[in-house]
């Protein structure tokens, strides 16, 4: 595979040090002089100096040939621009964006720049899933296919507590797709697989579901 | 007409007083309050007192673009000094909020002849330069 990743921060130095390591192809562009200098002590001809929102710049890195273009620059509205040249100038399939400032997420959205990466916004998962509230987690959106994975605890006197899972009321457009008892080990559960208080459930749903759900995992069923 | 300019440049500044002139509604947005000053040169009144609008706000925000009127604009120029912010603004301007007119300023040749392929209207100052020089040398 054949990866081009556009800024040598942080991020984009130990993106494309982890991408090496995998003996993946890896062409690392940065536009700051100094940092090119330093990163190319250690990367050589992996680094490429220059300002990757020009065109001959990312032709010169052979984006006619990249299988994925990584935008993780310190300025969104660079990230968005390579995205959107990688994709539709250079048809290049597969693109990732770096989003540096979470107000800027829509922008990304509406000019098609997916998947859109911000760091804040998984900080903000891993809180949730420290600090669940309501017992409820996000695991997983699957915007495109309009799709989540939440993760849940069963409560004591929940009215899913001690049910089968063929016999939780859910809404439709929802599905029990793993059941995770106390002690650890998850399993693929059957129809009579029981249900016990203090189980963590997984469940993949149509978007706008959750208050139905939690309602069902909820002590005395309150969402 | 409503009139948006992002970005108080020398450029922007201009063509923002010239829009006043012409009569029309004008409101500038620009992240550096200083930049007023160059709306206020050589005229009387301040910007303000001859209808002008001024906002201080980054480009990529949408609640400064709403407050400097994105949502009413009829013209939207994007002259910032930064040709990725003009780019992306722009697209917002014309997709997001469906002004008739957009404009966006893009310094490097290559970048604005792709964008104005994919239907979106640049002005390229480089370009330009590079013609009227070949011109007065060559010609």
């Amino acid at each position: 595979m054949y990866v081009i990743i556009c800024g040598a921060g942080k991020v984009g130095w130990n993106l494309a040090r982890e991408l090496l390591a995998k003996d993946q192809e890896v062409t690392l562009i940065e536009s700051e002089r100094r940092r090119y200098l330093t990163v190319e002590q250690e990367l050589e001809h992996a680094v490429q100096y220059g300002d990757a929102t020009e065109l001959w710049i990312l032709e010169r890195a052979g984006i006619q040939r990249a299988d994925l273009v990584i935008a993780v620059t310190g300025d969104d509205e660079d990230n968005i621009l390579i995205c959107q040249v990688a994709k539709e100038k250079y048809l290049c399939q597969r693109i990732v964006a770096r989003v540096n400032n979470p107000r800027n997420l829509p922008h990304f959205k509406l000019l098609g720049i997916q998947p859109a990466v911000s760091a804040t916004d998984l900080i903000l998962r891993l809180i949730e899933h420290e600090v669940p509230q309501y017992g409820l987690v996000h695991l997983l959106a699957l915007e495109e296919e309009r799709l989540e994975i939440i993760e849940l605890e069963v409560a004591d006197g929940a009215p899913a507590a001690g049910k089968r899972v063929g016999e939780v009321t859910l809404p439709e457009g929802s599905l029990i797709i793993s059941v995770l008892p106390k002690g650890g080990g998850g399993i693929v559960p059957k129809a009579d697989t029981v249900i016990a208080a203090g189980d963590e459930v997984l469940l993949i749903l149509d978007p706008g579901l959750e208050p139905a759900i939690t309602a069902q995992f909820s002590p005395n069923g309150r969402g | 007409m409503f009139v948006l300019i992002v970005g108080a440049g020398r450029v922007g500044s201009s063509v923002a007083k010239k829009a006043l002139e012409l009569g029309h509604e004008v409101s500038v947005l620009d992240a550096d309050p200083l930049s007023h000053e160059r709306l206020d040169q050589g005229a009387g009144e301040s910007w303000e007192d001859r209808g002008g609008l001024f906002t201080v706000g980054t480009a990529l925000e949408v609640d400064a673009l709403v407050e400097a009127g994105v949502e009413r604009a009829d013209v939207f120029i994007a002259s910032t000094n930064g040709d990725n912010t003009n780019l992306v603004i722009a697209q917002i301007a014309k997709k997001r909020f469906d002004v008739p007119k957009v404009v966006a300023r893009v310094l490097d040749p290559a970048r604005a002849t792709w964008y104005a392929e994919q239907g979106l209207e640049t002005v390229c100052p480089t370009q330009t330069a590079i013609e009227l020089l070949e011109q007065a040398a060559f010609a």
